[in-house]
């Protein structure tokens, strides 16, 4: 017990401040050197390691003497790519790969949206979407294209078909799991002022489930591009079976998968490369250019996704 | 400033023996129940009140006296099961922007819009502006009146938790509805805000004096706030007491008047708490 100091309470004395003195700290904003400017850009980091990644391939497929039919050099294929653009109309295979994905796009979000209205309306129509979404969803769309080629034969309406699947799926689950987010004071400030049924959605759930959306939307965008290029590879195949509707060598009908076929059987590999190559590029100006955008515009300036 | 109100108030009050004027809000004998999973809970047992215009009316109690619960009832989000509630003589169905709430929760601003969006959002869609332009120009001088003038064109993401309360309070009084109702709006702030804010809120009801019902948890939240005060006990929701209080303001924090009816509330809803470990053994 003696050991057990009793703690008594220091008091000072109190004190208060008369006029608070400028800081003596240095500036309160300095700017960061020119090097650590550079380097937090993230262009700049992600742009220096795809230069590294090209070096090596270049240094890799001269040094190490590699078949050019199993791995073409960096500048073969470049050329190649440049020269599919202007001289052999890349651009039209392009263009029919975006067609039949826009078209396949723009009638799948009207279904996935038709189920999600039905959803919000009655717990019969949540049932059904969620039950189906949960069959369908694992099913990958590409299975379904030789059922497609019976139904509707050697067309892009098979191709459409396939899309749509893999579109939406993704897209109305997301948009239904983001509706059923929106917090219950979100609803009851719209029911306040009034709001009910169609106003009601567009008004208030779709853009309070904006995030969810946006990312079905990319999820749908990003299934459906990488069917639409199997799907195309698949065609390729049989129109060299058969007589060729689609994808002619001289009508030039064939979309991106189609190119990378061909150009295969013609064991053209710098052209497969390049191919393969529009592919990423497509994918990238689409993710970038149109989904990074409708998100800075949207979810970001909306403070809804963190910068 | 806020001794200039109680005054003059309270000889209003004295000269009324009978009421001025029909109630604004007439709740009588409402029973609110509502069902979770696995039970029926019943929260209000034959509540009834009135609110007169230009009320500050403040409900008061304990968690689970069903408080909040009354009020989205008042809204229309909820129907009682007994007894009915009346705004100007008829019956409340449904929510409607003629009782505008103002909630607890930051989310109640739509975060995709501006700050005098939010508020010309609830102005054409509530049906109170038809064209954009009006709508502009009363969001703007609610907007100044919360003293949020150059924040008009920013997004609720960008404030301050206070600030996005005085955004909602704004939006509701905008409207001009026939009632505010307010759900614990200062809760989730800070005590420094929170005083703040009581002080904004009164002097905002010095200028316009509309009718607020505003729902607490905090004894002297209650006698700042209200002019008239329900004090309710909980399990279920009863009317204890209703008791007035606009004597007693933000000027007459520390004095002995104030000092003892926060005492007498506090007494009230203490014995409330014994009464109800003794006779609810089950709970």
């Amino acid at each position: 017990m003696s050991e057990i100091k009793a703690i008594s309470l220091f008091v000072r004395p109190e004190f208060e401040n008369r006029g608070i003195e400028t800081a003596v700290v240095g500036d309160i904003e300095r700017r960061l050197s020119v090097w650590e400017r550079v380097s937090n850009m993230d262009p700049v980091r992600k742009f220096s390691v795809l230069i590294l990644l090209v070096v090596s391939w270049e240094l890799y497929t001269r040094i190490g003497n590699v078949n050019e039919l199993m791995f073409p050099t960096f500048s073969a294929t470049a050329a190649a790519l440049v020269k599919a653009f202007v001289e052999e109309g890349l651009l039209t295979n392009i263009w029919n790969s975006l067609s039949l994905l826009l078209t396949g796009y723009v009638i799948g979000i009207a279904i996935a949206a038709g189920l999600v209205v039905l959803g919000v309306w009655s717990r019969f129509g949540a049932d059904l979407l969620t039950t189906l979404t949960a069959m369908l969803n694992p099913l990958p769309a590409i299975a379904l294209l030789p059922l497609a080629m019976i139904w509707f034969g050697l067309g892009s309406s098979a191709i459409v078909f396939t899309l749509l699947h893999s579109i939406i799926w993704p897209v109305a689950l997301n948009t239904h799991a983001g509706f059923q987010s929106v917090s219950e004071t979100l609803r009851m400030v719209g029911q306040n002022y009034g709001l009910k049924g169609l106003p009601y959605i567009y008004k208030i759930l779709i853009p309070a489930a904006f995030p969810a959306i946006l990312t079905g939307l990319r999820i749908g965008w990003a299934f459906a591009w990488r069917t639409l290029i199997a799907a195309e590879l698949v065609f390729g195949g049989q129109v060299m079976d058969t007589s060729g509707q689609l994808g002619n060598e001289d009508s030039n009908a064939g979309g991106l998968g189609w190119i990378i076929f061909a150009n295969q059987m013609e064991n053209q590999t710098p052209y497969v490369f390049a191919g393969l190559f529009t592919v990423i590029i497509v994918g990238i100006l689409i993710e970038n250019g149109i989904f990074r955008n409708i998100e800075d515009r949207t979810v970001r300036k909306w403070g809804m996704q963190k910068a | 400033m806020a001794s200039g109100i109680t005054t003059t108030e309270a000889a209003d009050l004295q000269s009324a023996a009978s009421p001025p004027s029909a109630p604004i809000l007439d709740v009588n004998g409402v029973t609110i129940q509502y069902k979770t999973k696995e039970h029926l809970i019943t929260a209000t047992y034959r509540v009834g009140f009135q609110v007169f215009p230009a009320d500050r009316f403040v409900i008061l109690g304990p968690s689970g006296c069903g408080k909040s619960t009354l009020l989205k009832a008042v809204a229309g989000y909820l129907q009682p099961v007994e007894g009915e509630m009346r705004l100007k003589g008829n019956i409340i169905r449904d929510p409607g922007p003629d009782r505008v709430m103002v909630f607890q929760e930051f989310d109640q601003l739509l975060p995709w819009k501006t700050v005098k969006e939010n508020i010309t959002f609830a102005l054409t869609n509530g049906g109170r502006c038809d064209n954009a332009r009006d709508a502009e120009e009363i969001a703007m001088e609610y907007i100044n009146k919360v003293k949020l003038d150059r924040f008009e064109n920013t997004y609720p993401h960008m404030l301050s938790g206070g600030m996005k309360q005085r955004v909602a309070i704004a939006r509701g009084m905008a409207m001009e509805p026939d009632i505010l109702l307010m759900d614990e709006p200062f809760a989730a702030l800070d005590a420094l805000t929170r005083r703040q804010m009581q002080e904004e809120l009164l002097q905002l009801w010095e200028d316009t004096k509309f009718t607020v019902l505003f729902v607490t948890h905090s004894i002297e939240e209650a006698v700042i706030i209200g002019s008239r005060i329900l004090i309710m006990s909980p399990h279920p929701g009863q009317v204890k007491a209703e008791l007035n209080a606009h004597e007693q303001s933000i000027a007459t924090i520390g004095e002995d008047e104030f000092a003892s009816l926060q005492s007498k509330i506090h007494n009230m809803i203490f014995a409330d708490r014994v009464l109800e470990d003794e006779t609810l053994p089950n709970v």
